[in-house]
């Protein structure tokens, strides 16, 4: 049993990794999380967790930049089906193409595009970053115990426009909806930092550690 | 909706608080990290540690506090103090910051800025303001603790850092800081005013009321203060509690 928290140079994951690890102990499988770029980890995971800071175009050429990475996602994703969590731009790499900077493809497992944030209320500043109550549009395993209501924290200037609304789990409001959870077969995707995000951030990283899809 | 956050900040000096934090029963009222994990506890919505001191021999302290401290919360953790280069980011962040703070670097050369945000995204790039008022509406910035006068207007500086990628503004009022006598609103005003990005206002705290001022009259996104959770004299719950009567969106 490990979950591979995948570390491709996008990102602090220190706190991603202290949290998992805290969870994957209360649920008594202490030292099955792990960090690593590996493809022979990744291809060993039963859980993957795909982090990511900064512009989707750098993340996904970092992603890329691994040899033998993403095949052994894509592997363990689309042909042993494992569960799969992405994390703020992991999360927005599911999409089909992301338009931060330039035009760059994404995973594609989730269709839809990531652009930039336009709220409605000109006085509201970009990014979107802070604490917003998330509102629940369907129900999901990961998400048990959350509640409309429970609160998220959020640093992000584009954002996750789904082709399917079937494919959104929660969503904010930030002058508009803002796609907060994305989910599909085995994968989800969440836009805040579930490792910064106290109680709520802590009990979705559980239900995703709980998870079997 | 997005709420407004409260932001306790702590000044550090070689890994230990300045002045000490009065509250909630700490065995030892000097450690970051135990401030850091009560204040988490109370409901803080972010912290920010500002190292007062900071020297190179000194960065390794800082950089271990920082590690235990990500290890010990989970609300984001700004780092600022002696903050010079993108190496210095990046190793503020491999130690477990969420958000880096420049300050006199930013205004000496602020392409670093840019560098910064290029490299790791304007997510995580703070950039401290210390303005002093020179003359009505009118603002300079500060550095070296608010000692050595700059000539740059701070508005305008505000302006030139937004449109290099800072992802956030850290406003200190040099008139109000230590008196609490409230936020600089017109100052606050006017630099939320001129940027796109979230302003954080700090200095002059003395009352929860100065909290709310800084939101509804000064516009900003988040607001920050010190002594008056260090010294005990009011709760982080008691301040959001406060804030959200006044109609602020809070996180409570």
């Amino acid at each position: 049993m490990s979950t591979v928290i995948v570390d491709y140079g996008a990102g602090n994951l220190h706190s991603a990794r202290k949290a998992f690890e805290r969870m994957a102990a209360e649920a008594g499988r202490a030292g099955s999380v792990r960090v690593s770029a590996r493809p022979e980890d990744v291809a060993r995971a039963d859980r993957l967790v795909l982090p990511g800071d900064g512009a989707f175009p750098a993340c996904r050429d970092a992603l890329l930049s691994v040899p033998g990475l993403l095949p052994a996602i894509v592997e363990a994703v689309t042909r042993r089906a494992v569960p799969f969590m992405g994390i703020c731009i992991g999360m927005q790499l599911l999409a089909s193409r992301g338009l931060e900077h330039r035009e760059t493809a994404g995973l594609g497992w989730i269709p839809g595009e990531v652009v930039r944030i336009a709220p409605s209320d000109p006085r509201l500043k970009v990014p979107h970053m802070g604490w917003n109550d998330l509102v629940i549009d369907r129900p999901h395993p990961v998400l048990a115990g959350i509640a409309t209501g429970a609160h998220a924290y959020f640093v992000h200037s584009f954002h996750f426009r789904l082709a399917d609304p079937a494919h959104r789990l929660a969503h904010v409001d930030y002058g508009g909806e803002i796609t907060a959870i994305v989910g599909r077969d085995n994968l989800v995707g969440v836009q805040f930092h579930p490792e910064k995000s106290q109680a709520t951030g802590l009990r979705i990283i559980a239900g995703f550690l709980a998870w079997r899809p | 909706m997005l709420k407004t956050r409260l932001i306790p900040c702590l000044d550090v000096a070689d890994g230990r608080v300045v002045k000490g934090v009065n509250f909630v029963n700490l065995r030892d009222a000097g450690d970051p990290v135990e401030a850091a994990r009560a204040y988490d506890a109370a409901g803080a919505d972010e912290l920010c540690f500002l190292d007062i001191h900071a020297t190179h021999e000194n960065r390794g302290t800082m950089y271990d506090l920082v590690s235990r401290t990500a290890e010990a919360c989970y609300i984001p953790l700004a780092v600022g103090g002696g903050v010079r280069s993108p190496e210095d980011v990046r190793a503020l962040l491999l130690a477990g910051a969420d958000k880096v703070s420049f300050n006199s670097a930013a205004v000496a050369d602020p392409d670093v800025v840019a560098r910064s945000a290029d490299r790791f995204g304007s997510q995580c790039i703070i950039v401290a303001i210390d303005a002093r008022t020179v003359a009505p509406g009118r603002w300079e910035i500060f550095t070296h603790g608010g000692r050595r006068a700059t000539g740059i207007d701070a508005v305008a500086f505000a302006r030139t850092v937004a449109a290099r990628g800072a992802g956030e503004i850290l406003l200190t009022s040099m008139d109000r800081d230590g008196t609490k006598a409230g936020y600089n609103i017109p100052l606050v005003r006017a630099v939320v005013d001129a940027v796109d990005i979230p302003v954080i206002a700090s200095g002059g705290v003395g009352t929860l009321d100065h909290l709310v001022e800084g939101v509804t009259l000064g516009g900003a996104a988040a607001v920050l203060a010190a002594s008056i959770f260090h010294f005990g004299t009011f709760t982080i719950g008691e301040a959001k509690q406060h804030m959200a009567r006044a109609g602020i969106p809070m996180r409570l």
